[in-house]
């Protein structure tokens, strides 16, 4: 059975479609990346998923849960590491864990356990007991994943997991979430807008434009099916099937279209 | 599992989710209690300055005690309502931050988050309570210190802080930003003040507002803190209906709460 599994999943903000019948099937123990630029969607795809987000119509399940009418269910399978930064500031990083650890029941016998165990595997051992109004950016990202590792979930979803993060910030990051999914076959469904982070770390990836799936693939078939030859890059591949709508023709064409992503991306 | 035991162990997983949200606000405040001296501020004022001038002018009959007497548990409830009424901003902050997200998709009854977040309203009144108690000690209010009666008033706190923190919570999902939040507490906090027997004896106001008062809860919690805090104080209610009155309502805004919390994401 795969762990997600959406059918026609579609949410609209007013007039706006924001997803638009997507369908999409996530297997255990994939790292799935859904790409696209600011306003593709990604973040409401997860808030759906998330049972965040009622969806307008369509289907969406999780582990065989319905988000709709299981959500309870589907909460206890999942972990989420929201977009923007959302540790607590005024507790320690010891504590921020604690407290989740509570909420999916964790033992008490096992909860320092696994709480010092988690901070240790993010490498935040150190600062584990300062205040995370006093962390970087990147030990933030890393306590968020840390927390969403705890209870050791069947899925994970985490929505642009190094936005903001320097460039070695950001390998770290990648790092742990690849032994996460070694060493515990957690199920990654991630979002950014880095090609090169899909490129490192995702299993599969859908190329998301407009609220609709425009790809969808491992990165080398994407690769391949933009049909260049070996040393295409995603980047390449993204404008390849996000592009085609708009037919300019000419070699012009190319030009305007790499603005046109470039600008997106920011 | 037998069917009552399900539910017995649904009840102590609500009761525990509960309290460790209260814990989280607990360690909070436990980082930096200066909030609580800073909150200290406004009450001072009134006893010190409204207080006693109208003690000595006399202009409002309150029976047999001083003016300063009969004040002393209006001042506690404003207090109460004055720190309550803004955890509605706390709520539409967390939302910026994704911290509510966090919560909504973690395993914790929806109910349970949010009277976790009113019984830590109440852990902030109490610290209001304590600290008005010193000040009339100072001011020579004929304070009663019988044990039950003590804790009597720490109960009509919580129950106050509950109320009002709810209460606001609801109106934060509702209007959903800080801007607006700002200016509907404003006019919100006064008429509930003003509209009820905090200050002045409900007997001396004109008839329609003596309606509005008894439909206040504020009312009956400055009834109900009057009878307890004070040697020889009375009560026009009695202290059955106060308690009644501030637990439904309590209730009742949980219950509603419940259902518009999630929607502050949305
Ligand atoms: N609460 C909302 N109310 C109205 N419109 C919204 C809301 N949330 C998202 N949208 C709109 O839906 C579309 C998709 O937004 P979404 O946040 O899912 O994009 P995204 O792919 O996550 O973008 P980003 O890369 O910037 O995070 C956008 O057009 C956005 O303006
Ligand atoms: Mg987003």
């Amino acid at each position: 059975m795969a762990i997600i599994e959406t059918n026609s999943l579609t949410r609209y903000f007013g007039q706006i479609v924001a997803v638009d019948n997507l369908n999409l099937t996530v297997e255990e123990g994939e790292i799935f990346g859904l790409i696209g630029p600011n306003g593709a969607g990604k973040t409401t795809t997860i808030k759906m998923l998330t049972t965040l987000l009622p969806p307008t119509s369509g289907r969406a399940s999780i582990a065989g849960f319905d988000i709709r009418h299981q959500s309870a269910q589907v909460r206890k399978v999942i972990g989420y590491v929201p977009q923007l930064i959302s540790a607590d500031s005024t507790l320690s990083g010891y504590e921020n864990l604690l407290i989740f650890a509570k909420l999916y029941d964790l033992p008490q016998s096992e909860r320092e356990k696994r709480v010092r165990g988690a901070l240790h595997f993010m490498g935040l051992d150190e600062v584990a007991d300062k205040l995370v109004k006093n962390y970087s950016g990147g030990m933030i990202r890393r306590l968020e994943i840390a927390q969403s590792m705890l209870h050791r979930l069947r899925l994970l979803f985490l929505d642009e997991p190094t936005v903001g993060l320097d460039p070695a910030a950001r390998r770290a990051v990648w790092e742990h979430i690849m032994d996460l999914r070694n060493q515990f076959g957690t199920t990654i469904f991630l979002t950014t807008h880095l090609m090169d982070e899909a490129d490192e770390l995702c299993t599969r990836v859908a190329i998301m434009h407009l609220g609709k799936v425009a790809a969808i693939g491992s990165p080398a078939e994407l690769k391949k099916a933009v049909g260049r030859g070996e040393d295409v890059s995603l980047d390449e591949v993204f404008i390849h099937f996000t592009g085609n709508e708009l037919d300019e023709g000419g070699n012009f064409r190319d030009v305007s279209r790499t603005r046109r992503v470039a600008r997106r991306l920011g | 599992m037998s069917f009552a035991q399900r539910h017995l162990k649904r009840i102590y997983s609500f009761i525990y989710k509960t309290l460790v949200i209260a814990e989280l606000e607990a360690r909070k405040l436990r980082h930096d209690p200066t909030e609580l001296f800073t909150r200290a501020v406004q009450p001072a004022l009134w006893l010190l300055v409204f207080g006693q001038v109208f003690t000595r002018v006399r202009a409002i009959p309150t029976g047999n005690i001083p003016y300063i007497d009969f004040m002393t548990p209006g001042i506690l409830a404003q207090s109460v309502l004055f720190i309550a009424i803004f955890y509605g901003i706390a709520i539409i902050w967390e939302r910026d931050l994704g911290v509510v997200h966090k919560f909504l998709v973690s395993p914790t009854p929806r109910a349970a988050l949010v009277l976790g977040k009113a019984l830590s309203a109440g852990l902030r009144g109490l610290a209001q309570g304590f600290i008005i108690i010193v000040l009339a000690l100072i001011l020579r209010v004929h304070l009663n210190f019988n044990i039950l009666a003590l804790f009597g008033v720490a109960v009509a706190v919580i129950l106050g802080s509950a109320l009002f923190s709810t209460f606001s919570l609801i109106v934060a999902c509702i209007v959903k930003t800080r801007e607006r939040f700002m200016g509907i507490g404003q006019v919100l906090t006064m008429p509930l003040f003003f509209a009820s027997n905090a200050i002045y004896p409900i007997s001396i106001m004109p008839s329609w507002l003596k309606v509005v008062s008894h439909l206040n809860p504020l009312t009956y919690e400055v009834d109900i803190l009057r009878r307890l805090m004070l040697l020889g104080g009375t009560s026009s209610y009695g202290v059955g209906v106060d308690l009644l009155v501030l637990i439904l309502a309590t209730g009742i805004l949980v219950v509603i709460g419940a259902v518009m919390y999630p929607k502050v994401v949305v």
